[in-house]
C-alpha cells in the first residue's frame, strides 16, 4: 500500500451511449470501474474510472452499447492513491 | 432463320438463358415440372446456377439472393405453388428486385392471384399472358427486360397447354444487353456508412427511424407509371362487331381461331385478347369493345377476368361469362371446354340472341 | 474517490488496444435493451471480418428479430429477409458471389422456429455460408413468447410458470441437428457473458469464416445471448441466468471442425 498506484492502461467512456447495464462492474477484473451518481442524458448512471486500470478491455469487450475505448501506456503511469487520509 | 421442334417448356427455359438468365431455382410440380428439368439441364453449361429448391418457398428466397447480387434470375411453379412465394413476392416486389417468374398454371383460375397479389401490401406484378408458345418466347426476353427497367418482378402466366405442347420455334441465339444495377450488392460500400440494405421497408444505414409511408407512396407512384406505360392487347374485327368476345391465354387461341372463321361467313363478331393481365388494358379494351351491345367473356374459371372487363367497359355494354370451370381428370386445367366446336356452339348461340335483340 | 477523466483519449504516449466499436459499425447508439447480448454477438463478428480482412467482402441476410434495429449500424451490404428465410437467400447470394463472404444473423424465433426447414437444407446442401444464430430463448421483438429453443423450466411471456415438457415440449439443440449433416464443416456455440466467453465467441467466428473461405461447407455458430427484458430480469442478472439456465442445456464449444464431429468435452 504505497501512495500511488500503477496504471497501465486507461480507458475513454461516452457516457451518453451507456445505458446503465451495469454488466462492466463485474466484469472488471481489477475493481477500478464504479456507477456514477450523476446521471447522463438517458436519465442512467453511467462507470467512472478510478486508477489501476490495466488495460484488459474486459469492460469493451462486455458491453453491449459500444461504450469504451482501451489504451494502454507506453510507460505505465503513477498515480497518487486516495488523497484524504482517515 | 432456323427452326426446332421443342416443346414449350424447353423453348422458355431456352429463351430465358438467352435473355441472360443465370439463376434458377423451383420445385417439381406438374405442369411446371419440364420448366425445371430443361433449367436444371442447360442452366449449368451457360455458366449459371439451377438449384432443384427443397420447397417453394426456398426457390423464391434463393432467387431473391441472386436477384440482390445483380444476376438475372428466376423462379416459377404452377398456382399452387405460387401461393406457398406470397409473402415473398410482396417483399420482393416492395424491395425493388427484378424476378422473373414462370407460373405454368393449372388452367385459368389463378387469374386473381396473378393479378391482384395473393401477398400482403400494396404491390402489383407485370403479368404477361402468351396465346401460344411463339408469344411466350417474346415474353420471356420481354419479361427480363421490363423486370430490370421497372425493378419489378414480371409473371409469365402460361400453363399445362403451354409447356406440354410441342411446336417448330426459332430459338436463335439474341444479343441481349443488360442494364448496370447500381442497387445491387457486392461489398464495395462496405464499411463507408453507406453500404446497401436491399429491403421492403426503405431502410437505409446510419438511420435509425424508418419511414415506410414515404417508400411504399413512392413506390405506388411507380406502380402507376409501369400501368400507364405497359398494358398489352390484341384485337381483330372490333370496329364493327355488334358482338364481341374476349378471352386470355392459351385458350384465346381457341377463341380466336372460332371469330376469324365466324367472320369469314359474316357474322358481324369481335375480338379481344388482353395480353397483359396486369396492367389490365383497360382503355384499349373499353375503346375496342364500344359499338359492341355485350362482351361475351370466355374463361376457364368461375369468373376472374370478367371483373377487370367489368372494370374497362364501366356499363357501355354487359359482359357475360360463356366459359366457366373446366379441367381434365387431374385438375390440370385442360379441360372440354377447349374444343373449337363447343366453343363455335356457345358464341354462335349468344351471337344469336344479341343479333335479335337488336333486331327487335 | 479519484476519478480518471474519460472523456478524450489518453495524452500520455499510449496505444490504443480497442478502438470503441469496429469500422463496419455505424457511430452513434442502437435501441436494442441495456444488457442485450446481441449487439455483442454482432461485434465480435464485424471485429473479426475486419481482422481477417474480408471487410469488402462481407454480405449478409439478415432475419426478423430485435437485431433487425442493429441493421441501421451493420456496415456491409445486405438483404433484409423474411422472418426464417435468410438462409435460402444467402445461398442464392453465394452462388452468384462465391467469392464473397455471405453470412447469416438470424436469432432462435426465426432460424429455429419460422425457418428450421431453410437452415436445414442449406446445411445439408452444403451450401458456403456462415450461419449466425442469436439464441436468447425467446422471441423478444414481439414481446418475449416461448421459441422452439426456451429451455424447460423458462420464463417466457406464455411459460410464466416456466416451461413444462408435458404442455409445451422440449427445446431443440441446433448444433444437434446439423452437426451430423454432410455439408456441413463447422458447428461451435458460445455465450457473450463474460470477456473470457467473448473471447472464445471471437475464435469460433474465425473458424467459421474459415471454413467458408476453404469451402468446407456451411459453418454455423451459435451464440447465447442475454435478453432480461424476456426473462423479466434485471439487468445485471441476465449474464447469471444464461449460465443457469441455458449452458446446462445448450452445450458450449466446438461440435464439428474441418468437416469431423469432435466432442466438446475438455475444450475451453
Amino acid at each position: 500500500m504505497g501512495d500511488t498506484i500503477t496504471t497501465r492502461g486507461t480507458i475513454t467512456i461516452d457516457i451518453e451511449l451507456c445505458k446503465g447495464c451495469e454488466l462492466c462492474i463485474p466484469a472488471c477484473p481489477i475493481d477500478v470501474l464504479t456507477m456514477s451518481t450523476a446521471l447522463n442524458d438517458r436519465g442512467e448512471r453511467y462507470p467512472v474510472l478510478s486508477p489501476g486500470c490495466t488495460g484488459c478491455g474486459a469492460c469493451y469487450f462486455v458491453c453491449p452499447d459500444f461504450v469504451f475505448g482501451i489504451y494502454e501506456y507506453a510507460t505505465p503511469k503513477e498515480i497518487p492513491a486516495e488523497g484524504a487520509a482517515s | 432463320m432456323s427452326r426446332e421442334f421443342v416443346e414449350g417448356a424447353e423453348a422458355l427455359a431456352r429463351a430465358a438463358i438467352d435473355a441472360g438468365c443465370r439463376f434458377f431455382a423451383g420445385y417439381p410440380m406438374t405442369p411446371f415440372t419440364e420448366v425445371l428439368d430443361h433449367m436444371a439441364e442447360k442452366m449449368p453449361a451457360a455458366g449459371g446456377v439451377c438449384i432443384n429448391a427443397e420447397s417453394e418457398l426456398e426457390a423464391v428466397g434463393m432467387a431473391w439472393g441472386a436477384l440482390s447480387t445483380g444476376a438475372r434470375a428466376a423462379t416459377g411453379s404452377v398456382g399452387q405453388g405460387l401461393s406457398l412465394m406470397q409473402e415473398s413476392f410482396s417483399e420482393i416486389t416492395r424491395a425493388e428486385l427484378p424476378l422473373v417468374v414462370f407460373n405454368m398454371a393449372r388452367g385459368q383460375s389463378d387469374y386473381f392471384q396473378s393479378t391482384r397479389g395473393g401477398g400482403h401490401g400494396d404491390y402489383y406484378h407485370i403479368v404477361l399472358c402468351p396465346i401460344d408458345i411463339h408469344e411466350a418466347i417474346e415474353h420471356v426476353y420481354l419479361a427480363f427486360d421490363l423486370a430490370d427497367r421497372w425493378r419489378n418482378p414480371v409473371q409469365i402466366y402460361g400453363d399445362y397447354l403451354l409447356g406440354h405442347t410441342w411446336e417448330s420455334v426459332d430459338l436463335t441465339s439474341r444479343n441481349v444487353a443488360q442494364p448496370a444495377k447500381e442497387w445491387a450488392l457486392d461489398g464495395s460500400l462496405n464499411g463507408t456508412g453507406r453500404a446497401r440494405n436491399i429491403n421492403s421497408l426503405g431502410m437505409t444505414k446510419g438511420a435509425k427511424g424508418i419511414d415506410p409511408e414515404t417508400f411504399w407512396n413512392r413506390l405506388q407512384d411507380k406502380f402507376r407509371v409501369i400501368q400507364a406505360a405497359e398494358q398489352r392487347i390484341e384485337t381483330e374485327f372490333t370496329d364493327d362487331a355488334i358482338y364481341t368476345v374476349t378471352a386470355w391465354g392459351t385458350a384465346a387461341k381457341f377463341v380466336r381461331f372460332v371469330v376469324r372463321e365466324m367472320r369469314k361467313e359474316g357474322y358481324k363478331i369481335g375480338y379481344i385478347r388482353p395480353i397483359t393481365l396486369w396492367p389490365f388494358p383497360t382503355d384499349a379494351f373499353k375503346a375496342a369493345a364500344s359499338g359492341a351491345r355485350e362482351i361475351g367473356v370466355f374463361e376457364l374459371n368461375g369468373g376472374q377476368m370478367i371483373e377487370d372487363v367489368r372494370l374497362s367497359l364501366l356499363g357501355d355494354a354487359p359482359a357475360v361469362s360463356i366459359g366457366g370451370i373446366s379441367s381434365d381428370s387431374s385438375g390440370f386445367g385442360v379441360g372440354p371446354l377447349l374444343n373449337t366446336a363447343r366453343i363455335r356452339d356457345i358464341i354462335e348461340r349468344h351471337y344469336a340472341r344479341v343479333a335479335a335483340d337488336r333486331a327487335a | 474517490m479519484i476519478v480518471i477523466d474519460t472523456t478524450k483519449p489518453p495524452q500520455e504516449p499510449a496505444k490504443q488496444k480497442w478502438d470503441t466499436r469496429p469500422d463496419l459499425l455505424i457511430e452513434g447508439d442502437h435501441d436494442l435493451c441495456p444488457g442485450c447480448g446481441e449487439p455483442i454477438a454482432l461485434r465480435c463478428m464485424l471485429e473479426v471480418i475486419e481482422e481477417m480482412g474480408l471487410s469488402k467482402d462481407a454480405i449478409g441476410a439478415v432475419g426478423i428479430g430485435c437485431y433487425t434495429a442493429l441493421t441501421s449500424l451493420l456496415d456491409t451490404d445486405m438483404v433484409q429477409c423474411l422472418h426464417g428465410r435468410a438462409p435460402s437467400v444467402a445461398t442464392g447470394i453465394k452462388r452468384m458471389r462465391p467469392q464473397s463472404l455471405v453470412y447469416t444473423m438470424q436469432g432462435d424465433g426465426d432460424m429455429v422456429n419460422e425457418g428450421l426447414q431453410e437452415i436445414i437444407h442449406s446445411a445439408a446442401r452444403g451450401e458456403n455460408i456462415t450461419c449466425l444464430l442469436l439464441n436468447n430463448g425467446v422471441f423478444g421483438e414481439t414481446g418475449g413468447h416461448m421459441t422452439a429453443t426456451t429451455v424447460i423450466g423458462q420464463r417466457t411471456k406464455n411459460t410464466l410458470e416456466g416451461r413444462d415438457a408435458a404442455y409445451h415440449g422440449h427445446p431443440i439443440s441446433m448444433t444437434d441437428l446439423l452437426a451430423p449433416l454432410g455439408g456441413v464443416g463447422y458447428v461451435a456455440r458460445s455465450t457473450v457473458t463474460t470477456a473470457k466467453d467473448i473471447q472464445r465467441t471471437r475464435r469460433y467466428f474465425k473458424k467459421a469464416f474459415e471454413t467458408q473461405r476453404t469451402g468446407k461447407g456451411l459453418s454455423f455458430i451459435e451464440v447465447l445471448t442475454m435478453c432480461p427484458t424476456g426473462w423479466f430480469l434485471p439487468v445485471q442478472e441476465g449474464p447469471d441466468y444464461l449460465n443457469k439456465t441455458m449452458s446446462p442445456v445448450f452445450q458450449i464449444g466446438e461440435f464439428k471442425v474441418d468437416g469431423k464431429i469432435v466432442t466438446p468435452e475438455g475444450q475451453v
